[in-house]
This record gives structure tokens, C-alpha cells and sequence, in this order.
């Protein structure tokens, strides 16, 4: 007879949540969650008592209501009788616009200073590394501030391009450069322009698959083709045929200082050059200081191998550094254009119309409804800042080191 | 414990929006100051002096309701507000009351639950242009840049004319006085434009005052004064009956240099009830009998009060025009003291 007993299996027992250490985490977990919840409804349930306590009722309904006020710069249709809804997009776009193009140039500028920085020319590397420290080492408020006020004090007034003293002329009689913004010749768009748009996309698509003709010949077969000036060729030469053939269908509208200010033409406002110019240098001395983490975390053997190769300096960086340093440079990146994103909030210091001047600023106002735009305002930088996260973390994927 | 916490919610929330607190008189009597919104400096208005002490026509009915509610003129602490922070500061109780040229208007007394008190500057809304501009109306300012000072009734009443006169413009809304001066001056807006008190305050702190000039378009009515939270009201009896007693006072002839000799009893019975040598009108408010007597010695009855700081001999030279006493052809007419 055999006899077998069975390990004695362990029952739960409620005292093991206390003493048994498997246990005892999730039970401290659970209260504090517990804690946490209570606390917040807590909070909640305070507040909403104490607002309609106090009278302040939440409405959203001033959002439908005519704004009264007029923006200066507007991509979408808006006049004073269009609702406050209508402005917070004005200003919404405005935001993305201001955004999206120091986005764009604080990169450039990051990537060449942190490559400078990095150059064995010492005057380079340290006129690059006054530049970062400078720039970074300075509220971006006051960089947006003094950028407008040496704009508006140096650039000259409309005035002054007036009459037979004038003490401005425009850049090649068609470029304006005022203390109000820079004007420049729109495109008037005539019959037959369409085909030169079009000729105009279509070489833009043959610049791509010349260049990539040009990679698959050079992996295939070695032979490495010309890349820049048949590209360049490719760009302008078929569009400017075009041109010509359909009777020059494309004018410009050139601006012309009638009453009080230039008209016609395009203007690109002052206050969005200033912000765009101090949102891009002092974003770019941050990203300047990313790109020289990243170089410089590829090992040099890399650039010594690469070189053994026989590759020149600048291939060596195209082709070998660069690549492996985005792998580190693209998750900091990421938060600098989060950084950008939100520092345009501070556009009003320079009267630039975003949407913190609009819903957040004039709108506010106005109607006196605070936390309800507020709240707006909160949700809007979240959804935008958690858009870019998600489609730089889409690019990061992309680029990171694929581990197989 | 219910308010501290709400107060932290909101901070939460980015906001400083808090429930009233009850009897503002006896909490500014129990801190022995009295906290006061004014703006971040306009000459003749509210502006700190070379010594850092702040003075203005807007700063004297401060002092005035602090001398009759602490006996003490100088017993003010000064909260410099932006347009944009006045309204959350007088909410939350940062702030007693709000002397900030801030227009009276529906929605700030309904919606936003303030209680004004009372007009202390009938104004309306002007423009300024260089007279090198040759513009002589705002009617010419067809394509005009104008700079704006934000988050005012100045945006409203701005696009209303231009809108109504059917002529285009360009708005450059400016955070504060001095950066839109800065703009101004630098030839980035042809126009300048706010209350008119503020537009002669502002030109009369310019190098060359006289190359500037003040259209004669008035666009809107702006009936400027102090205001306090909604729901307190022997708080906002006091500082109302501060400023008429500074009203009253100049009609009636009181002045700061025969105010000693007024007291001591005279033929007029409004007089004596005023400055306290009959009936109980103080105590009535809460306040001794003497309370307006010492309003009235802080600065002076209303007109020394505007002619002291902007007057017609002062830098901002402005006439009393609709300021003046109902007496004299203005709209200055206070209840009676009775």
C-alpha cells in the first residue's frame, strides 16, 4: 500500500494578504488606489458643489455666440460677427502653422550646430558652442521679445517708403521688408497655369525616381551616377518649358504701398517671423545639444572603418554617424517639438493671434467664461502634443534598431 | 477645510476662481491693510512714483477707502493687474476691490457677478495717430494698422466701427500699455487706440506730445470704476459711499484745506452729516463717524483728487468735460448723504 499525500495545498486565508509578501503588494496597491479615488471624487464633488454654490455655472454655450473681435492673421475665412468657436480655430491654426514651421527650421538649425559644434575647426566648434549656450540659457519669452522689438525698431515703417524721400525702397521693387511684416509677390494663377503645376509635380516625382534609379544602379552594379545637378535639372528645367509654352499664365501680384500699408501680394506678418525666428534658434540650441549626444554616441571605431573604406568626411556622416545617431537623438527630439508646440503659447507677448490669444486670451475675456475655456485649451495642447508623440514614436519605431 | 480645499482644486485647474468670502470689511479691518487691484502703471491713473509709492487718480480712491475704513491712508497693498488677471483676482478674494479704469458693463455685473460701485471717469474709446498723418478723422482710417490694448471692451467696440463705417483694418492686439506705446511709437500701428484718458495719459508721457493727436471720434461709452465681488454688500455699501462722500464733498465745497474747520460744525446739515458732527451715518456702515472725513483728508474731495493727478495743469492735461459736477454740466451726481 502505498501511501501518497498530496503537498499540502495552500488554502487562502485572509490573513495572507497582510503576511504572505505574494500578496501584501497588492493589498497595499488596492488601498492606495482606494485612497486615491475617494480623494478625487472627494475633490470633484467639491468643486462642483462650491462653483454653482458661488453661481458659475458651466455653459459652453458662449462658443456659438458672435466673437466681436477681429484677428489680424487668419488661414481660414473670419470677420468679428463669426463665432467664438470660429476664432479658437483661427487661433487653433495659427498655433499649428507657428508650430509646424519652427518645428521645420529649429531642426535644421540643430542638426548644423550640433554637427559644427563637433568640428575639429576650433573657431566653428566654439562660435557653435556660444550659440547654444547662449540661446538655450535664456527664457525663450525674453528671445521672442527682444527678436520683435529689434524687428520693429531696425526694419522701417510703411511711411518710409512713401513719396520722394523715402528711406526705404523694396528689394528688388518687389520684396518688402517692413517693421509690420515682410510683403512679398503672390502668384496670380492665369489660364493654362494649371499645366504648369502640374508639369511642376510631375518632375518633382522624376526627381524622386531619378534618385532612386541612380541608389538601385549604384547597389547593383556599383556605378555611382551624378546626384545634384541632374536632380536640379529634373526640378526647374521642365516646369520653366512649360511656362513658356502656355504663355507665361502665371503672374505675380506685386505688393504696393496704398494708404496706410502695403497691398497686394502676400504678408507674412511681423510677429509671426518674430516668433517663428526665436521659437527655431533657441528650440535648435536644445536640439543642437541632442544631435552632439547622438554623433557622439556612435563609436568612433565606426567613423575610423568607415573611413578605412575609403569614404569621404561628409559620407562618413551622411551615410554611417547620422543614421545610428537618430537611433538616440529621435526620443529627445520628440519632447523639443513638444517644446515647441507649447512655447508658442507665449505668442501673445508679441500679439500673434494663436490660440491662447484667441480662446484663451481675448475670448476669455470677453466673456468671462474661464475654466470652461480653459479646459478647451487644456485639451487642445494634450490631443496635439499626444498627435506629435504618436507620430514621432511612428518614426522612432522606424529608425530604432531593429533586434531580430 | 471645504474652502482651502476648493482653493487648491482650482489651482489645480490653472484657475484662481474662488467662492466669495464673506464680510471683506472685517477681514481688510482684522489685516490692517486692504488689498487693492490697480493696472501694472498708467500715468495719472496708477503708477509708482520715483520712490516706489504708488499714485493716481484710480490709486486715491484706494487711500481714500482705506483711510475711512483703517484711518489710514498709506495702509494699501497695491496688486498690479493686467486686463486679462483684474477679473480672477477680484474673484478669488486676491484682491478687496478693483480700481483698474475698468468699464461698467452688463456682463461684468451680471455674468461675471462683480458689483461697481460707482463711476469715478466717464470716458469713451479714442484714437491716436501722428500728426504727421494728416488724418483728421477715424473715419480716414481705411487699411489703418491699429494696435489694441487686449482683453478689454476696446476689441468689441473697435470692430463695431470699423464694421459699421464699412472700412477694412488690421488689429495688432498688444498685452499692455507700455508695449503697445512701444509699437506705437516704433511706426508698427498707425493707430493707437483705448480709452481716451488712457491715450492722453499714455501721450503725455511721450518725448514729443505734441506730434500726436487724439482723433475726435469718441466710439463708445466707457463709464470707468471701482468694483467689488458680488454678494458682499456692506462691503461694497463702503466703498461706494466712499466714493460719493469724494463726490459729494466737492459739491458741497469741501476741501482737504478748510475740511478741519468744516468739521467743527457748519450752517449746511448735509455737511455735518458727512463728515460725522451729526447723525450716525458711519455706524450705519460700520464705521466710526469720522469716516469720511478722513477720505476726504487722504487726497481731497473728488475734483482736487483729478486735478492733483490729471488735470488740466498736470501732464496729462485732461479737462473735466463729462466729469465735471451736475452743477456744472457734468455727470457727476451723487445720492444725498442722508
Amino acid at each position: 500500500m502505498t501511501t501518497m499525500t498530496d503537498p499540502p495545498r495552500a488554502s487562502f486565508r485572509l490573513s495572507m494578504l497582510l503576511n504572505d509578501t505574494r500578496y501584501r503588494s497588492y493589498t497595499f496597491q488596492a488601498i492606495a488606489l482606494l485612497v486615491l479615488i475617494v480623494a478625487f471624487a472627494y475633490l470633484g464633488n467639491n468643486l462642483l458643489t462650491n462653483l454653482s454654490a458661488a453661481g458659475l455655472n458651466i455653459a459652453y454655450d458662449f462658443l456659438d455666440a458672435p466673437a466681436g473681435y477681429d484677428i489680424n492673421q487668419r488661414l481660414i475665412e473670419y470677420d468679428s460677427q463669426s463665432s467664438n468657436a470660429r476664432a479658437a480655430i483661427v487661433g487653433i491654426l495659427n498655433t499649428l502653422l507657428v508650430a509646424f514651421l519652427a518645428c521645420v527650421t529649429a531642426t535644421v538649425l540643430g542638426v548644423i550646430a550640433g554637427v559644427l559644434r563637433l568640428s575639429k575647426n576650433w573657431l566653428v566648434s566654439k562660435l557653435m558652442a556660444v550659440y547654444v549656450e547662449i540661446f538655450r540659457n535664456i527664457p525663450v519669452l525674453i528671445w521672442i521679445v527682444i527678436i520683435f522689438t529689434i524687428m520693429i525698431a531696425v526694419l522701417p515703417g510703411p511711411r518710409e517708403f512713401r513719396g520722394d524721400g523715402a528711406t526705404a525702397s523694396m528689394v528688388l521693387g518687389s520684396f518688402a521688408f517692413t517693421n509690420r511684416g515682410i510683403y512679398i509677390p503672390a502668384p496670380v494663377w492665369g489660364p493654362g497655369s494649371m499645366m504648369v503645376v502640374i508639369t511642376f509635380i510631375a518632375s518633382l516625382i522624376g526627381v524622386f525616381a531619378y534618385r532612386r534609379y541612380a541608389k538601385n544602379l549604384l547597389y547593383s552594379t556599383g556605378r555611382l551616377l551624378p546626384m545634384g545637378w541632374p536632380s536640379l535639372a529634373i526640378f526647374f528645367v521642365p516646369s520653366i518649358v512649360m511656362f513658356f509654352i502656355m504663355g507665361q499664365p502665371i503672374g505675380l501680384d506685386i505688393p504696393e504701398l496704398k494708404g496706410f500699408n502695403f497691398k497686394g501680394g502676400i504678408k507674412i506678418g511681423g510677429p509671426l517671423i518674430a516668433l517663428w525666428i526665436a521659437l527655431s534658434v533657441y528650440t535648435g540650441a536644445f536640439i543642437a545639444e541632442n544631435v552632439r549626444a547622438g554623433i557622439q554616441a556612435v563609436s568612433k571605431g565606426q567613423t575610423e572603418a568607415a573611413g578605412a573604406l575609403g569614404l569621404r568626411p561628409g559620407r562618413i556622416m551622411n551615410l554611417v554617424v547620422l543614421p545610428q545617431a537618430l537611433r538616440v537623438i529621435i526620443p529627445p527630439l520628440i519632447s523639443q517639438y513638444l517644446n515647441i508646440t507649447k512655447n508658442s503659447s507665449l505668442a501673445i507677448a508679441v500679439g500673434y493671434a494663436d490660440v491662447t490669444a484667441t480662446l484663451g486670451g481675448i475670448t476669455l475675456n470677453q466673456t468671462g467664461r474661464a475654466i470652461e475655456c480653459v479646459v478647451l485649451l487644456m485639451l487642445f495642447y494634450l490631443t496635439i502634443s499626444l498627435s506629435i508623440s504618436f507620430i514621432m514614436n511612428i518614426y522612432n519605431n522606424s529608425v530604432k534598431l531593429k533586434e531580430r | 477645510m471645504k474652502k482651502s480645499v476648493i482653493f487648491g482644486a482650482l489651482t489645480v485647474a490653472g484657475l484662481a476662481a474662488g467662492a466669495a468670502a464673506a464680510g471683506t470689511l472685517d477681514d481688510v479691518k482684522a489685516r490692517g491693510t486692504m488689498n487693492c487691484g490697480v493696472t501694472t502703471g498708467l500715468a495719472g491713473f496708477a503708477a509708482p512714483d520715483a520712490n516706489g509709492v504708488w499714485e493716481g487718480f484710480d490709486v486715491s480712491v484706494c487711500r481714500a477707502v482705506a483711510a475711512a475704513v483703517l484711518g489710514d491712508a498709506t495702509a494699501v497693498e497695491f496688486v498690479p493687474t493686467t486686463g486679462k488677471t483684474r477679473f480672477t483676482a477680484l474673484a478669488s478674494g486676491e484682491i478687496d476691490m478693483l480700481a483698474r479704469n475698468t468699464t461698467w458693463t452688463f456682463s461684468r455685473d451680471v455674468d461675471l457677478k462683480f458689483t461697481f460701485v460707482g463711476v469715478n471717469y466717464y470716458d469713451g474709446q479714442g484714437f491716436m495717430v501722428p500728426s504727421e498723418l494728416g488724418v483728421s478723422s477715424a473715419k480716414e482710417l481705411d487699411g489703418a494698422t491699429v494696435c489694441i490694448q487686449t482683453g478689454t471692451t476696446t476689441e468689441l467696440n473697435l470692430a463695431d466701427f470699423f464694421r459699421a463705417n464699412n472700412i477694412s483694418y488690421e488689429p495688432v492686439p498688444i498685452e499692455t500699455n507700455a508695449e503697445a506705446q512701444q509699437q506705437y511709437l516704433a511706426g508698427a500701428c498707425d493707430v493707437y487706440t483705448t480709452d481716451a484718458s488712457g491715450l492722453a495719459a499714455t501721450r503725455a508721457t511721450f518725448e514729443d506730445p505734441t506730434a500726436h493727436v487724439l482723433l475726435p471720434e469718441i466710439i463708445s461709452k466707457e463709464p470707468l470704476g471701482p468694483l467689488v465681488r458680488h454678494g458682499d454688500n456692506e462691503w461694497g455699501d463702503v466703498v461706494r459711499w466712499t466714493l460719493n462722500a469724494l463726490i459729494t464733498a466737492e459739491e458741497l465745497g469741501v476741501t482737504s484745506a478748510n475740511l478741519a474747520e468744516m468739521s467743527g460744525g457748519s450752517a449746511n446739515p448735509e455737511i455735518n452729516r458727512l463728515l460725522g458732527t451729526e447723525g450716525s451715518l458711519g455706524e450705519m456702515l460700520g464705521l466710526d463717524a469720522e469716516w469720511a472725513k478722513r477720505a476726504i483728508a487722504a487726497g481731497g474731495n473728488y475734483g482736487e483728487v483729478f486735478e492733483k493727478n490729471i488735470g488740466e495743469n498736470t501732464p496729462i492735461a485732461l479737462s473735466r468735460g463729462l466729469n465735471a459736477q451736475w452743477t456744472d454740466g457734468g455727470l457727476l451726481y451723487s445720492p444725498p448723504f442722508r
